[in-house]
């Protein structure tokens, strides 16, 4: 196909825009986290003096810091719900996706509905309950509703990808005279493991992203998440406004996902769309 | 995990294995439950049970700072809620951001979708950066635009052609429209997406007859894109009006529903956690669930068979 100049530079235009909408309020928080509070309203992008005071105020103290705590109890709850909910949604899917039995739809169309599901609707017996059962302000508090909610995501992208699978190698393998275990180990795994991590990113990116549970099922920094506690945030004093604090804790807690985006992205795409679209 | 499912799984191959085919179809059904059955034992833990007990709690009084005070009252709280015009402004208030957002987002999604379709260049440039409002959590997307906006840190006020004072959170509308653009920011990516999907699975002989025929760009667009992409867009539609249905984090953020801003899910979170009212606050919770439903129920309904079954069909 031929392409004009007025095509390319239209095509520019398009993309350029969408580069820009994109990156624009990123780049606008991360200039902020650079800024000192007396030059933080000035409304440049170009930060006039650069400070890391901001970064540095969120870790003194240590362990009492800001954000140290949130950050760990971030990280562990979502790695922990990213790797139970996967491990669940495995075996469901495969049996999805491989056996036949009844009520193979009833567990993808209950999937679908806790997909739908409002997490307000929730979150006040959850509240009760966990009161009750020692489980509100710990880690498992806020795991069991991640994991939860991320179950379905999980199937459905599993089930799509493990469609996908020539499960006959495996058999084959087993005429030729793998155990059961080396044509799982040898000849399936590589082909699940793509699916598997894909769903686990998104899983990942879910938990990492939750507010609602996070701010409703804890009480503290023994397992607010960074989300939670951005939210939280006082200045070190009643006359500093937190601004500077708070844009350099959400550029912390954006860089690790954005890096994981950039790496994973064909992933992500194919993921967010495995499970909605080829259903 | 899947390790373990797998192998103790492959039919007819364990080591008590009787080769009998009926025997065969049960241990497979069985087979089959059991491992579901975590997956779905968690999900009805979180989500089934304590909806039923947001019903039994909402038909009671239940306040726990009168923990003294209690006991059944039937209805009253749903009296009490619907009677309210904090509750029915809520409403207003999350079916305006819900169908703003989601018809701006449709619109801007759509062109990004095909951007990133026929782009003759640059696809994985739009892609990556499309990716990123995605990857960003829904907290400091808001913050980035509550800051974007605020006259003590933000660049808007310095943009020409806007007022420096514009107090943008000192208003309804001025508040929604700040509201909005966070959320469209946030989440026109998973629409973009999705129609992405759909656009791939359009055969693309059907445009090049179209062309052959003299069809305009913009009548290939509607005559073919958009019946074809109906399935896409349905469930593209679908998720995002549910999703800005449960509108909480931006505005929690950004006016912690000043300015008659509350969405229905911020009310109940008040009621709840706020003010400790499990009764009232229950009842909230459960009409939320109802709305969902009936929005669930409407789309399916009204727009047929398109939106996902996923275990129908063989593979």
């Amino acid at each position: 196909m031929r392409h004009g100049t007025g095509e390319y530079t239209r095509w520019s235009i398009a993309i350029a825009v969408v580069f820009v909408a994109a990156m624009f309020p990123v780049l606008w928080i991360v200039s902020l986290s650079f800024k000192t509070p007396a030059t933080v309203g000035d409304g440049r992008l170009i930060p006039k003096k650069w400070t890391f005071d901001n970064y540095k105020g969120l870790f003194s103290g240590g362990f009492d810091s800001p954000l140290l705590r949130p950050l760990i109890n971030s990280i562990l709850i979502a790695l922990i719900a990213t790797v139970i909910a996967v491990a669940l949604a495995s075996l469901a899917a495969y049996a999805i996706a491989r056996l036949d039995f009844p009520g193979k739809a009833l567990v993808l169309g209950g999937a679908l509905a806790v997909s739908m599901f409002p997490p307000i609707s929730v979150v006040g017996p959850l509240f009760d309950m966990w009161r009750t059962l020692g489980l509100y302000d710990t880690y498992p508090g806020l795991i069991i509703p991640y994991l939860t909610f991320a179950l379905p995501l999980a199937i459905y992208i599993l089930v799509a990808f493990f469609r996908e699978i020539p499960w006959d190698l495996e058999e084959a393998a087993q005429v030729d005279g793998a155990t059961p275990f080396q044509a799982f180990r040898r000849i399936i795994f590589p082909l699940a493991a793509p699916g598997v991590f894909t769903a686990a990113i998104l899983v990942f990116i879910f938990a990492w992203n939750d507010f609602v549970f996070a701010i409703s099922l804890t009480s503290s920094n023994a397992s607010r998440t960074v989300p939670a506690a951005i939210a939280f945030f006082t200045g070190e004093s009643q006359f500093t406004s937190p601004t500077g604090n708070i844009a350099a804790a959400a550029v912390l807690v954006t860089v690790p996902i954005i890096v994981f985006v950039l790496i994973f992205q064909r992933r992500i795409v194919a993921g967010l769309t495995a499970g909605a679209v080829k259903g | 995990m899947s390790s373990t499912a797998a192998t103790d799984v492959v039919p007819g191959t364990a080591p008590s294995g009787k080769g009998k085919l009926t025997e065969k179809t049960r241990a497979e059904r069985k087979l089959g439950l059991m491992l579901c059955a975590p997956a779905v034992v968690m999900m009805l833990l979180v989500t089934a049970y304590p909806i039923v007990y947001a019903i039994i709690l909402s038909l009671q009084k239940k306040d726990l700072r009168f923990p003294a005070e209690g006991g059944f009252v039937g209805l009253s709280n749903y009296i009490t809620v619907l009677g309210s015009s904090l509750w029915w402004q809520s409403v207003f208030n999350t079916a305006f951001i819900t169908v703003i957002s989601v018809a701006i987002e449709l619109v801007i999604g759509m062109a990004v979708a095909l951007i990133m379709h026929r782009a003759i260049f640059g696809r994985g440039l739009v892609r990556t950066s499309v990716l990123i409002p995605y990857g960003i959590v829904t907290v400091v997307a808001a913050f980035a635009w509550f800051y974007a906006f605020d006259p003590g840190s933000g660049f808007v006020n310095h943009l020409p052609l806007i007022a420096d004072n514009k107090a943008w959170f000192g208003g309804r509308f001025s508040s929604f429209a700040v509201i909005i653009m966070a959320e469209v920011w946030k989440t026109t990516p998973f629409m973009a997406l999705l129609l992405l999907a759909g656009l791939a699975t359009i055969d693309e002989s059907l445009y090049e007859a179209a062309r052959v025929d003299g069809a305009s760009a913009w009548q290939r667009f509607t005559r073919i894109t958009l019946p074809l992409l109906k399935p896409a867009l349905l469930v593209a539609l679908l998720f995002r009006t549910l999703d800005a249905f449960r509108v909480f984090d931006s505005i929690f953020i950004m006016t912690k529903g000043a300015q008659n801003t509350e969405s229905v899910s911020i009310v109940g979170y008040q009621q709840l956690l706020s003010r400790l009212n499990l009764g009232l606050g229950s009842a909230v919770s459960v009409l939320i669930f109802l709305i969902v439903l009936l929005i669930a129920f409407a789309f399916v309904k009204g727009f047929g068979t398109t939106v996902p079954k996923g275990g129908g069909q063989e593979d």
